[in-house]
């Protein structure tokens, strides 16, 4: 039914890589990046890519309006769902389509920072950007994702990065969010056995 | 059980070890088409034509009187894309029948002595069963004007059994002549009871299904109202009618109420309204699509106890054979009508003798005795229906009832495949049949008659 | 979800989902960009025996916000016609390499012999057939439904905020041709199997022999209904003049006599709940099943059930060609339930 990864499931060895204090620094670093790169943020627009981007975004906002109470003017925050953009839709079950938030007068002239959890194919990325396309012209279009795990299948790359994070393709990156999850922590696990299959590249899902 | 060959109706054949509807075992010792001996097992060994005869081993095996259908489509002339008189009655003598009565909707219809005897004649070209061509009552089938009743009766054909089959005598006044009509010699109307205007268009029993499915309703009462009509019709000339394919518990009601009044009435319930069920239709698949529709459990429960006390005389099978092409449709494009002659026994074994309502003597009643007396072929040189007796011609049917076998529509002897009880497994086959003493089914297999072209 | 064929075979899971799914794509259509290049390089057919421009444009407009390539493949001779069967029909679509087939047929079951007598492997949508199911509209009338009823506030359209909500505790009566409705039909099962509590109100001539077996309650009294149900939303079915009063067969005395006792007119709807909706699948007979000032009332959601049916349609596209199952029919075995 979702498009989630299953949670990790016996077969895989985990081990956390960021915890809860981890994050939140990081996040803390970022929105102070996006402050500092886009000298303010008036014009800043924050879409989170669902599911995980959506809350790490908020959690964005909120920490650059701690900064900047008039960051974004009335709208700051906004969410971009790329389920009806992606080119895997033809692989595994039917993805649930999710909402699109952007603020009433459009994207045009904004400063998008598209904000997801796990930076890996940049496919997520690709799509992203066909559905910003279709809904208006930002002056820029930015990436923040909390961890950068490497394998880039596109030209793509970050501008603001939690935590650079070596991986082998084979293993899985969890982004856990307190929000969604119960707990804030990020997790790389391992398959024990090889009858899980390969797993697909999927930034974030 | 050997293979030999049996020329048509000589030689003798001796049957050992064989249980007579489902009596003890006998030896039955058959020459020049006549039963001349019943005896004990292995008492006839010491008769000296006992060693030129052909042996079958009856072990395990029941004699049937051979079977008569009162209710056959053998659809030639006219329709010999989907059965020919030599393929349906191939597909008869494989379904353990000796006759046949041909219904009348041929085109040309059987409305002349011309028709009927051609018919008759094709027949007996064929040599798999005896077969009797049913008249239509009006000219046409078109429900206006009697046909020539009487010039085919007194044809060749011999006809006593009038029906305008698939479509209702609706008419009263016309249906009144009939049967008055064929009073004169001893025939009976038989009437497909469907009154038209609450029929229109119609494509399956009204009720909960076919409300839920949204396909147009063949309501029980268009069924019931014209036979309620017709027994008193045939009360008030008194003359005899014969109900076929009757598919509802009001139907059943209808005709013991007649019977107790001593209407001189008969009715006919087909095998498929023995089994199926109107829940079928969900998958609008058209091989169920029949006229009259498969109803409800409860009217199946309501036919097979009707047959079981004598209310239902006979299970006809109505075998319907159509070309592919009008099963491989939608269902409202699709035609009426399912085959039945292969395996009519064997749905009555599981519904009615497997059930322990009927013995194979009442099988030998409602499938061989009562549809000959019906149509009047009891008697003469072409006597159907007989029991198994010493001095009666040889028409027998052996079964083996504990055979399980699958349906594959395909595989039948009927030129058509629209059965709807292909890929279903059937208790009971049919190994032998014979005609007048002539082989016509061994080892389950149709035997070709040698005097014949191959066709 | 291989097909749509039937609303009696949806879950309530299923049924929701899809309600969910049209919310996103009716969100998507209020975008200045409207296409989305979801079904790219996909081919659908509307496959349409019988003549409904509304529902064949519905259906091509949603195939083409989604970026799918529409094949209309009006097959005016059917095989009751003597034209080209419907077999033969679907064996052209496969050769043609349809991923979807959209059929409205005037035989009862034809979608489904279509989808299962193994002629061909895509997935089909049933665009209403014979007097059996019409399961989009349905969907569109719960979705529309939905949005204006299921909300914080009774009567202020909400789309996204109903996410994941069914029809619980809802009341709705449909009023009409039952016997000769598809929509009804699809109506019943969709809206029963989403928790609302239908009522038909139909003259006993109109209503179909086993009606009664159906999850809904049967009224022949629609002022009686509309007191005692006091229903959140009403449904209006359309009436065929020419039902009405064939001699001997007509099911209805008279055109007048069915719009003074069935008929939806100001009194009636004055009679309704203050935040009751007013739908009709149409075409509308205005003046005969619903007046002009009903038809047009603010109540009235018919003119926005139309708008909703594309995204409806686009959503069951969407669910029924994506994920891996619809993944090229060349990877699929022809399927052989009937033979």
């Amino acid at each position: 039914m979702s498009s989630e990864a299953a949670p990790n499931q016996g077969s895989w060895a985990a081990r956390n890589v960021m915890s809860g204090p981890d994050i939140d620094r990081a996040l803390t670093r970022i929105a102070h990046e996006i402050i500092e790169r886009n000298k303010g943020a008036s014009d800043v627009l924050l879409l989170g890519i669902p599911t995980r981007g959506v809350p790490l975004a908020t959690r964005l906002a909120a920490k650059i309006r701690h900064v900047e109470p008039d960051a974004g003017g009335t709208d700051l925050l906004g969410q971009l769902d790329i389920t009806m953009y992606r080119d895997d839709l033809h692989h595994g079950p039917v993805r649930t389509v999710k909402s699109t938030v952007i603020p009433p007068e459009g994207i045009d002239d904004r400063i998008v920072v598209l904000v997801d959890d796990v930076l890996f194919s940049g496919r997520t990325v690709r799509a992203a950007l066909d559905a910003i396309k279709d809904l208006g012209r930002p002056r820029a279009v930015q990436l923040a994702a909390l961890v950068d795990r490497g394998h880039r299948r596109l030209p793509i790359r970050p501008d603001y990065v939690g935590k650079n994070l070596p991986t082998s393709v084979d293993e899985r990156v969890k982004v856990n969010l307190t929000e969604i999850d119960g707990t804030d922590a990020v997790v790389i696990a391992q398959p024990e056995t090889q009858d899980s299959g390969p797993v697909v590249p999927e930034a974030g899902q | 059980m050997t293979s030999a060959h049996i020329p048509n109706g000589e030689g003798s054949v001796l049957i050992t070890n064989v249980s007579i509807v489902g009596y003890e075992r006998k030896d039955v010792l058959i020459d020049d088409g006549v039963i001349v001996d019943i005896a004990a097992p292995g008492a006839l060994a010491q008769d000296e034509s006992v060693a030129e005869a052909t042996v079958i081993d009856g072990a395990g095996l029941i004699a049937l009187p051979g079977l008569v259908d009162l209710h056959t489509h053998l659809r030639e002339p006219g329709r010999e894309d989907a059965e020919t008189v030599e393929s349906g009655t191939r597909a008869a003598a494989a379904g353990g029948f000796t006759a046949v009565h041909a219904m009348a909707n041929t085109s040309p219809v059987q409305d002349t002595a011309g028709v009927v005897e051609q018919v008759a004649r094709l027949g007996d070209e064929a040599g798999w069963v005896d077969v009797f061509p049913i008249g239509a009552v009006s000219i046409g089938l078109a429900g206006e004007q009697l046909a020539e009743l009487g010039a085919m009766a007194d044809s060749a054909a011999r006809v006593r059994v009038f029906s305008d089959d698939g479509k209702c005598v609706a008419d009263p006044v016309l249906m009144r002549r009939a049967l008055e009509y064929v009073k004169a010699f001893d025939g009976v109307i038989a009437q497909h009871a469907q009154e038209p205007r609450l029929t229109e268009n119609a494509q399956m029993n009204e009720g909960i299904v076919s409300a839920e499915i949204g396909l147009a309703g063949w309501p029980a009462v268009a069924e019931e109202a014209i036979i309620a009509r017709d027994v008193l019709l045939a009360e008030h000339v008194g003359s005899r009618l014969h109900v076929c394919h009757l598919s509802t518990a009001g139907s059943v009601e209808i005709i013991r109420w007649a019977k107790s009044r001593g209407i001189n009435v008969t009715a006919e319930v087909t095998p498929h309204h023995l089994l199926l069920t109107d829940e079928l239709a969900r998958t609008y698949n058209p091989i169920y699509k029949v006229n009259p529709p498969l109803r409800t459990e409860a009217d199946v429960e309501a036919v097979r106890e009707g047959l079981a006390d004598g209310t239902i005389d006979i299970v006809a099978t109505d075998h319907a054979p159509h070309p592919r092409e009008d099963k491989d449709c939608e269902w409202a494009a699709a035609a009426f009508g399912m085959t039945g002659l292969e395996t009519a026994l064997s749905v009555v074994q599981q519904t009615m003798v497997d059930t322990g309502r009927m013995t194979w003597a009442d099988v030998a009643r409602v499938l061989s005795q009562n549809p000959a007396r019906i149509g009047r072929v009891n008697e003469g040189p072409r006597a159907q229906g007989r029991p198994i007796a010493v001095g009666e011609p040889a028409n027998i049917t052996l079964i083996d009832p504990q055979a399980e076998r699958p349906v594959d529509a395909a595989e039948q002897q009927t030129a058509s495949t629209n059965s709807p009880l292909h890929g279903r497994t059937l208790p009971g086959a049919v190994m032998a049949t014979f005609l007048r003493g002539r082989a016509t089914v061994l080892d389950g297999q149709p035997v070709a008659r040698t005097d014949k072209s191959a066709s | 979800m291989r097909h749509l064929l039937s609303t009696s075979d949806l879950s309530l899971e299923e049924a929701v989902r899809i309600l969910d799914t049209t919310a996103q794509m009716a969100a998507t259509q209020e975008r200045e960009v409207k296409k989305l290049p979801t079904l790219r390089g996909r081919t659908v057919v509307n496959l349409f025996f019988e003549d409904s421009t509304r529902t064949r444009i519905s259906f091509e407009t949603a195939a083409k916000r989604l970026s799918a390539d529409v094949i209309n493949f009006s097959a005016k001779g059917s095989s009751l016609s003597k034209g080209e069967s419907l077999k033969d029909t679907a064996l052209t679509l496969k050769a043609m390499g349809a991923d979807a087939v959209i059929i409205r047929h005037q035989a009862s079951g034809a979608p489904y012999t279509l989808a299962h007598a193994g002629w061909l492997d895509a997935p089909v949508i049933n665009a209403g057939d014979g007097t059996h199911q019409h399961p989009t509209q349905a969907l569109l009338d719960a979705y529309t439904i939905r949005r204006h009823l299921m909300g914080e506030t009774m009567g202020e359209p909400d789309s996204i905020g109903v996410v994941g909500k069914d029809l619980s505790g809802l009341k709705i009566v449909i009023v009409g041709d039952v016997l000769h409705s598809r929509v009804a039909r699809a109506n019943v099962y969709l809206l029963s199997t989403l928790g609302a509590q239908v009522t038909l109100v139909s003259p006993p001539t109109l209503l179909p022999v086993g009606v009664e077996t159906w999850p809904c309650q049967i009224s022949y009294h629609l002022d009686e209904a509309i007191d005692q149900v006091q229903p959140d939303a009403i449904m209006m079915l359309r009436v065929q003049r020419e039902r009405m009063s064939s001699a001997g067969g007509g099911f209805f005395p008279s055109p007048l006599e069915y719009t003074r006792i069935y008929g939806l007119d100001a009194k009636r709807l004055g009679r309704l709940p203050e935040h009751a909706i007013v739908l009709h699948p149409g075409p509308m007979n205005r003046g005969l099943e619903i007046s002009a000032q009903a038809a047009d009332s603010p109540r009235s959601v018919i003119v926005e059930q139309v708008a909703n049916g594309v995204a409806v349609r686009m959503a069951v596209l969407y669910l029924l060609l994506t994920g891996e199952s619809s993944a090229g029919t060349a990877a699929h075995p022809t399927g052989k339930e009937n033979s």
